[in-house]
């Protein structure tokens, strides 16, 4: 594993850097982790770093964002077909601020399409392979960053995270997720899913490298109203002896029990570093689900409505009238699951429904959030682990949507309440599948979060 | 034909939708210039309001400012929280397959106006909300294709959504007129009716007189003149009685107004209504406005036409030169001004200048450039006027030149020799000679007899001779002395 100063120290040159990336991402080819390369624009900002024109903290670091930013060099697809051929005329608040840094975008990782998905299966372009077991899924939304960082053909990759999509593939790889406080990196330039709980993060093989990534992309945009006051300072100071709360219901016996023992190892290891670790209740965890499946189709129903194959994108052949040509175009543009959620928002807004549904969600969700907010008077971190299982078989749950969205029941509470939550690797199972720990804190806790995996991470 | 025997059975009830657009430099969430006017297709669009994917709103706070100058102008409330909501549909000219408006939250609560009618009454007309939201974009069909214009799309409006208090068509159009004048003169809007600047979807229902539920109502969508909210209504009143009277239904429905055969036609019914899934846009946060922040906005509002129609109360003029006046904001200011610093009596003689010599003519106003006097120019021209220094019709020969970029009425006065002779020994010689004359003895006789209107012939006779410079009263007195 590379680390982001690794990475600069090792090589010679940017140029040698962005080069042995591209090697590595040709050898690696098989797992389907990247959607396209954006070798003539790497290497002439390699060379310019090399003349010493691009500076920075990351000048010369090569990098993979999914391919749900727009970003110059290659088509911003959001894997599927609706976009194949789009190429964005300008790029994302959270690319260009590391840019600015001397990063170089060597690449764009594979996603479900629009990110729906847990498992990177729903790509239009073919799913991505696990990382340490071909036979397994990477997980998802942003299987394709996760899996292109545990390969190490780069120290670093973006993400978006809605209900999972970063933590739950960096569980499935064994590499460190981010999901930060809601508005804190720019959603300017990312293909929205939904507005109230998409983020912006990344995956790194350290909490140090992550909080650095996270410590240049944060801070407000003019351009995203969402955006908070920049707030993110990296430390590696840790306040000793903090209360935890495990999470009880995460830890029930539906949970797999090699999920579990690794859990419990983790907690062991918090307990010996000083803090104290008790179980709590959260029994809000079990309605999150149907909350976060009412609100996030609801809004993906909405901001994808834009593809209409009128301005830009996919566009159906051969039809006659203009119903015709929104029907056909986003039929064959949209993958099975974009278009199960885009019904199932419809739904959940229509008239004689919206009240029912859409409302009643958002009411629930204000108590999750009310929950998390009496935890947190008495907790500094909340404890679960990432996913109930370690990474299941391709295939294996295609057929179950329900059952692939029940994968989701640790990640997608803290989204829901806006919460920081990061997943960090906590060792594998028998089968040699890594197991992801998450750790929740309140608002704006999101260094905290990492400065305290950062002090067991050498230990793990 | 419907016979007002007929007509006179029934109410007809009127509510207004109005779509103002709002006098910003760019649109409602992106930087475009929004001034589409003249523009080429697609040139003022910007990638948020073409609907790229990862584009997001930045609410323009100007826009925000200038509603909340129009709920003074609407005296209404301004929501300290309000909130933006997507409204869904598909159409080429809607690039984000939503409008983003104000369903739930919106900015103006309810507030009134007071409209006058042409008869010298008022209405009040509840308003029942008005909210911000975008345009959309246009259009334009070509035989098996159409071509989207987006230059409007994102264009800031607010819709203000009156109460169904007005009652006739007359009352109609005065709301429509009254309602432009107040978005005008607070700067909410440019107010280019032409250009579609205010919007009207007029909602008509009719009822038997002394029922106590309304009728079913039918809305006309898309006026965009003060006239055709009149004729729009009336129309429907009649349509809709011949219904009635013949035993039909009316059918919820919106409507079309034919210009040219001043008739309403049938668009879609209630049965075809879409659903519109609103639901809020997470993408913006709420609205949060403090009442020092909306009174330091609503401070800047000038003085509306309600203000000046009370000001201008003691100068007894016809409402007809209160309109002419009201017309122009830059009158109405100009003429208040004259009020404060010069009184009723010189300000009466300028407003009538404005009326005869700029009111009524918008059409002929529009192609000549009207310069504005100064205020001491028609001060003087009016005190001149009133000092017997010029005749009425000289005085108004010298607006005019006024309005047309010249300046210092005295120095055209004496260019024009418009100048009138008040010297008593000058005029003294004239109507001596006039009297002498023998084609007058005729009219001396008669006035002599008691025929007292004949003088008039003789004042003539001394205007005609002072080529018009003598002063007529004094001319008048001096004849009379002589007699």
């Amino acid at each position: 594993m590379t680390t982001i100063s690794e990475c600069i120290r090792q090589t010679s040159s940017a140029r040698a850097r962005v080069e042995a990336a591209f090697e590595k991402a040709a050898a690696h080819e098989h797992y389907h982790a990247l959607l396209s390369l954006t070798k003539e624009r790497a290497l002439e900002r390699a060379d310019a770093v090399d003349r010493g024109d691009i500076t920075g903290r990351l000048a010369g670091v090569p990098f993979v964002v999914k391919d749900n930013f727009l970003a110059f060099g290659a088509p911003t697809t959001a894997a599927s077909k609706m976009l194949e051929n789009f190429t964005a005329p300008l790029q994302a608040t959270a690319v260009e601020r590391l840019e600015a840094e001397g990063a170089i975008c060597i690449g764009k990782a594979n996603l479900d399409a629009f990110a729906h998905g847990g498992s990177t299966e729903n790509s239009a372009f073919g799913p991505t392979l696990n990382a340490v077991d071909t036979t397994k899924v990477a997980g998802g939304s942003s299987g394709g960053s996760a899996v292109v960082t545990a390969l190490d053909i780069v120290s670093f990759a973006l993400g978006t995270d809605t209900g999972g999509s970063i933590r739950q593939p960096a569980s499935f790889n064994g590499v460190v997720g981010v999901k930060p406080t809601y508005g804190t990196v720019s959603r300017y330039g990312v293909v929205a899913m939904a507005s109230s709980t998409d983020t912006i993060g990344c995956f790194a093989h350290t909490t140090a490298d992550a909080a650095l990534i996270m410590d240049i992309m944060a801070g407000q945009d003019e351009r995203d109203m969402t955006t908070l006051p920049n707030f993110f300072a990296p430390t590696t100071n840790v306040t000793a002896g903090q209360k935890i709360g495990l999470i009880r219901e995460s830890m029930s016996d539906d949970v797999d029990s090699e999920v579990r023992a690794r859990m419990n190892e983790y907690v062991a290891k918090l307990r010996a570093a000083g803090h104290t670790i008790d179980e709590v209740d959260l029994p809000m965890l079990t309605h999150s689900l149907a909350m976060y499946y009412i609100i996030v189709p609801a809004e993906v129903s909405s901001n994808l409505a834009r593809y209409d194959g009128i301005r830009y994108g996919y566009r159906a052949e051969g039809v006659q009238t203009l119903a015709e040509l929104y029907g056909k175009t986003r039929d064959q543009g949209f993958v099975t699951e974009n278009k199960r959620r885009i019904m199932i928002g419809s739904f959940v807004l229509s008239s004689g429904y919206f009240d029912a549904y859409y409302l009643q969600a958002q009411k629930a969700r204000t108590l999750l959030i009310n929950a998390y907010n009496e935890l947190f008077k008495n907790y500094d971190v909340l404890l679960s682990p990432v996913s109930p299982t370690p990474a299941f078989g391709l295939g294996e749950n295609t057929a179950d949507p329900i059952k692939m969205y029940l994968a989701d029941i640790m990640t997608v509470p803290p989204s829901l309440a806006g919460l920081p939550a990061i997943s960090v690797p906590a060792g594998v199972t028998a089968a040699g599948l890594p197991v992801g720990v998450q750790l929740i804190g309140p608002r704006k806790s999101d260094a905290a979060l990492l400065a305290l995996a950062g002090s067991l991470e050498d230990q793990a | 034909m419907i016979s007002d025997e007929i007509l006179n059975k029934y109410d007809i009830t009127i509510g207004i939708e109005c779509h103002v657009q709002l006098a910003t430099a760019t649109k409602l969430f992106s930087g475009a210039d929004n001034d589409a006017r003249d523009k080429s297709p697609n040139s003022v669009v910007s990638p948020i309001d073409f609907g790229l994917p990862g584009m997001l709103p930045v609410l323009n706070r100007e826009a925000v400012n200038l509603a909340i100058k129009a709920g003074k102008a609407l005296n209404a409330p301004i929501a300290q929280v309000s909130r933006f909501d997507r409204k869904h549909y598909f159409y080429p000219d809607l690039p984000k397959g939503y409008q983003t408006t104000q369903m739930y939250h919106p900015i103006i609560l309810a507030g009134h106006i007071d409209a006058p009618l042409e008869d010298g009454t008022t209405i009040r007309v509840g308003i029942h909300h008005a909210h911000m939201e975008e345009d959309a974009g246009k259009l334009t069909h070509y035989g098996d294709y159409s071509l989207v214009d987006l230059n409007r799309a994102g264009t800031p409006l607010i819709e203000i959504v009156s109460d169904p208090d007005i009652h006739s068509a007359a009352g109609a159009k005065a709301y429509a007129t009254e309602l432009h004048h107040l978005m005008t003169y607070a700067g909410v809007t440019r107010g280019d009716l032409y250009h579609g600047n205010m919007r009207f979807d007029v909602n008509v229902s009719v009822a038997l007189k002394g029922a106590t539920e309304l009728g079913t109502r039918a809305e006309v969508k898309n006026l965009n003149s003060f006239r055709s909210v009149e004729k729009a209504a009336e129309y429907e009143f009649r349509r809709q009685v011949q219904r009635l009277e013949s035993g039909e239904a009316i059918v919820q429905e919106t409507r079309g107004w034919d210009d040219t055969k001043q008739v309403t036609n049938s668009q879609r019914s209630k049965e075809d209504a879409q659903d519109y899934r609103y639901m809020p846009d997470a993408d913006i946060p709420p609205i949060v406005l403090s009442s020092e922040e909306i009174e330091t906005i609503q401070a800047t509002v000038p003085i509306l036409p309600p203000e000046y129609r009370a000001k201008w109360q003691t100068l007894d003029v016809d409402r007809s030169v209160i309109d002419a006046l009201l017309s122009v904001q830059a009158y109405a200011e100009l003429v208040t001004a004259i009020q404060e610093q010069s009184g009723d009596a010189i300000t009466k003689r300028v407003a009538n200048w404005f009326a005869s010599a700029l009111g009524g003519k918008d059409e002929e106003n529009l192609a000549t450039e009207v310069t504005l006097p100064t205020r001491d120019d028609l001060v003087e021209l009016a005190t001149m006027t009133a000092d017997n220094q010029l005749s009425s019709t000289a005085a108004k020969e010298i607006f005019v030149d006024l309005t047309r970029g010249a300046t210092n009425p005295r120095a055209i006065a004496e260019q024009k020799n418009l100048l009138q002779v008040s010297d008593e020994g000058a005029i003294i010689a004239i109507v001596e000679e006039v009297l002498a004359d023998p084609t007058s003895a005729k009219a001396i006789e008669d006035i002599k007899n008691g025929n007292d209107k004949v003088i008039g012939f003789l004042v003539g006779q001394v205007m005609k001779q002072s080529q018009g410079k003598a002063n007529p009263a004094l001319a008048q007195k001096l004849i009379r002395e002589r007699l």
